[in-house]
């Protein structure tokens, strides 16, 4: 499997009031309108930037704040593939597994806003095509990786009847 | 080589000594869910194929982040989470009760030495009495509701240590927010705090809640104190429950060290628009204000109410300032009643809301203008975070937020404070 896409490049300390506002988010369960208004606050054009399968980017800390599921959703659901930053905040970090929206932490100095690149989950590597170059990452861990393919936690639930690590 | 109280409190439930980094799968004592990530664990918690929770009594839904209902879409979830709670049995708070962090506690749900998960990251909270709380998204608190178990990657700790007295006019905000400007947004991500220090004994349990519910706002999983005469004297004056304290090795190992020395703080204030961005009161004295916030998990307790009431007796705020005060919960409320502080509130210009979260979050309940400046004793100035990303939010003390409402401008409390 590999994931093809242009990055959407952000700064540090992206936090889930940003990803979706708490204006939106109180008011409905529909991920799909949800999706329309991420990034709202930052860029107020963001989602009709966004074409299927491209990627967020960014700095240290993605995430932070508060424990808002609809943050990584409304990002799934606006068909983004993957985010890729320096470091992800907790309870982000274990939503994003829980939803089966694919993070990745790598140096993202390496990447810049528009650069189109290919990901090999597999091999631990993201392919910069723009700027020709490599950047390696470390894989998720073991029980991590077991939910995500189970398509998240809901799935491994019905899969398995419970935890099953 | 000893146990800080995360591994302690852990390793308790577990069974069997943790180490730090390994992912363990825990018991749960309580969970909580609130308005604007419970319907959500609803929605979830049939998909996973739920049909009754694992035990109704350690599950509260707490309505108060949209409380009462500003609108249609809002008022659908609430129906969601008071049917849920019908179908299930599970504990429901309702509009006006208050807010979770106060609640939980308040209502003896939370004692000493337990391990809890709330869908709110500020679950971190009740590390101020001695328990492993910590915030997750709806999906764990759904596969919890099931299965009463979550996971959690051990983590290692930061020994955070306060020594010496809180001059006049610092309060445990001050020190939190101290804590934030030296560690940073993401200085704890992954790790827990542990709260040490000759300052500990003089601070009250509500004080110490102020402390403990920011400990997300460094990216910790959780801010514990050690159970003292305060602590077990409040859970036991609040709970049913038994309970036995749980406390970390003498020889406990720590990730890293940070000592403050509390008699040397000031009044601190975070500006626009990140938690860590902490300045000197003086730094910022004279920013005019639009609006003054006193409430929230982190300062909307009883003393808080206090502080803010000595410093506004018998005065008027700013007529160009408005104050918004917001109970942490309808107990506090009754309290401040009682105790004569509401009427002192009143009696200075304040306006009341519902115990509840709105204004903090943007809901409703005091969203600000476009280019207005915001003081507000809550824990996050995320632009937008009070529904308006064109306005501009100051954290600080319920005393500097009421000094400010007094004089339309950011002020130092310590002028009013004798």
């Amino acid at each position: 499997m590999e994931l093809k896409g242009k990055a959407h490049k952000f700064g540090d300390d992206i936090n889930t009031d940003y990803i979706i506002s708490g204006r939106y988010k109180f008011k409905t369960l529909d991920m799909n309108e949800l999706a329309k208004h991420i990034m709202e606050d930052l860029d107020p054009d963001f989602y009709s930037k966004l074409n299927p399968g491209d990627f967020i980017v960014a700095g240290k800390n993605f995430g932070c704040g508060s424990s808002r599921e609809q943050a990584p959703l409304a990002i799934k659901h606006a068909n983004v593939s993957a985010v890729i930053a320096k470091s992800f905040a907790r309870i982000f970090f274990r939503n994003s597994v829980n939803v089966g929206l694919m993070l990745i932490e790598a140096d993202t100095d390496l990447i810049d806003d528009g650069d189109e690149l290919v990901i090999l989950p597999k091999e631990g590597l993201i392919k910069n095509v723009t700027k020709g170059i490599d950047i390696p990452f470390k894989p998720l861990p073991d029980f991590m990786i077991k939910i995500l393919s189970d398509g998240g936690l809901v799935e491994h639930f019905k899969k398995h009847g419970g935890y099953s690590f | 080589m000893g146990m800080t109280l995360a591994q302690a409190i852990l390793s308790k439930k577990v069974g069997r000594p943790v180490s730090e980094g390994e992912i363990v799968l825990v018991d749960l004592d309580f969970m909580m869910g609130q308005d604007g990530t419970s319907p959500l664990a609803i929605k979830v918690f049939k998909e996973m194929g739920g049909k009754k929770v694992f035990d109704p009594s350690k599950i509260a839904l707490v309505i108060d982040h949209s409380s009462p209902s500003p609108n249609h879409g809002v008022s659908q979830l609430h129906d969601m989470m008071r049917k849920f709670a019908r179908e299930t049995g599970v504990i429901l708070y309702d509009i006006g009760d208050g807010v979770c962090h106060q609640l939980l506690p308040e209502m003896g749900h939370v004692v000493p030495g337990d391990v809890v998960i709330g869908a709110d990251s500020h679950t971190c909270t009740y590390g101020a009495l001695g328990a492993f709380a910590t915030g997750v998204g709806s999906t764990d608190l759904a596969a919890a509701m099931i299965s009463g178990k979550t996971w959690f990657k051990v983590p290692e700790t930061i020994k955070i240590i306060l020594n010496g007295n809180l001059p006049k006019g610092v309060f445990s905000k001050d020190i939190f927010l101290e804590i934030a400007r030296r560690l940073t947004a993401d200085g704890a991500t992954y790790k827990a705090l542990e709260y040490h220090g000759s300052t500990i004994s003089e601070l009250s349990m509500d004080a110490r809640f102020t402390i403990a519910n920011m400990a997300i706002e460094v990216g910790a999983k959780v801010g514990l104190f050690l159970p003292d005469d305060v602590s077990i004297s409040y859970a036991r004056s609040h709970s049913k429950r038994n309970f036995v304290p749980v406390f970390p090795d003498k020889d406990a190992v720590y990730e890293n060290e940070v000592e403050i020395d509390v008699n040397k703080l000031t009044p601190l204030v975070a500006a626009p628009h990140t938690v860590d961005n902490v300045k000197p009161l003086e730094e910022l004295e004279g920013t005019p204000i639009q609006q003054a916030f006193i409430g929230t998990c982190t300062n909307g307790r009883l003393e808080d109410l206090e502080i803010a009431a000595r410093i506004l007796a018998g005065k008027k705020i700013n007529p160009d300032t408005r104050l918004i005060i917001a109970p942490a919960s309808k107990k506090v409320l009754k309290e401040a009643v009682k105790s004569g502080i509401f009427e002192v509130l009143l009696d200075a210009g304040a306006v009341f809301v519902t115990p509840g979260c709105g204004a903090c979050v943007g809901t409703h309940n005091g969203v600000p203008a476009d280019g207005e400046n915001v003081i507000s004793t809550a824990n996050r100035n995320f632009k937008g975070r009070m529904g308006n990303p064109n306005a501009f939010i100051y954290l600080a003390s319920p005393a500097t937020v009421a000094a400010s409402a007094l004089e339309g401008k950011i002020a130092d409390p310590r002028k009013y404070i004798s």
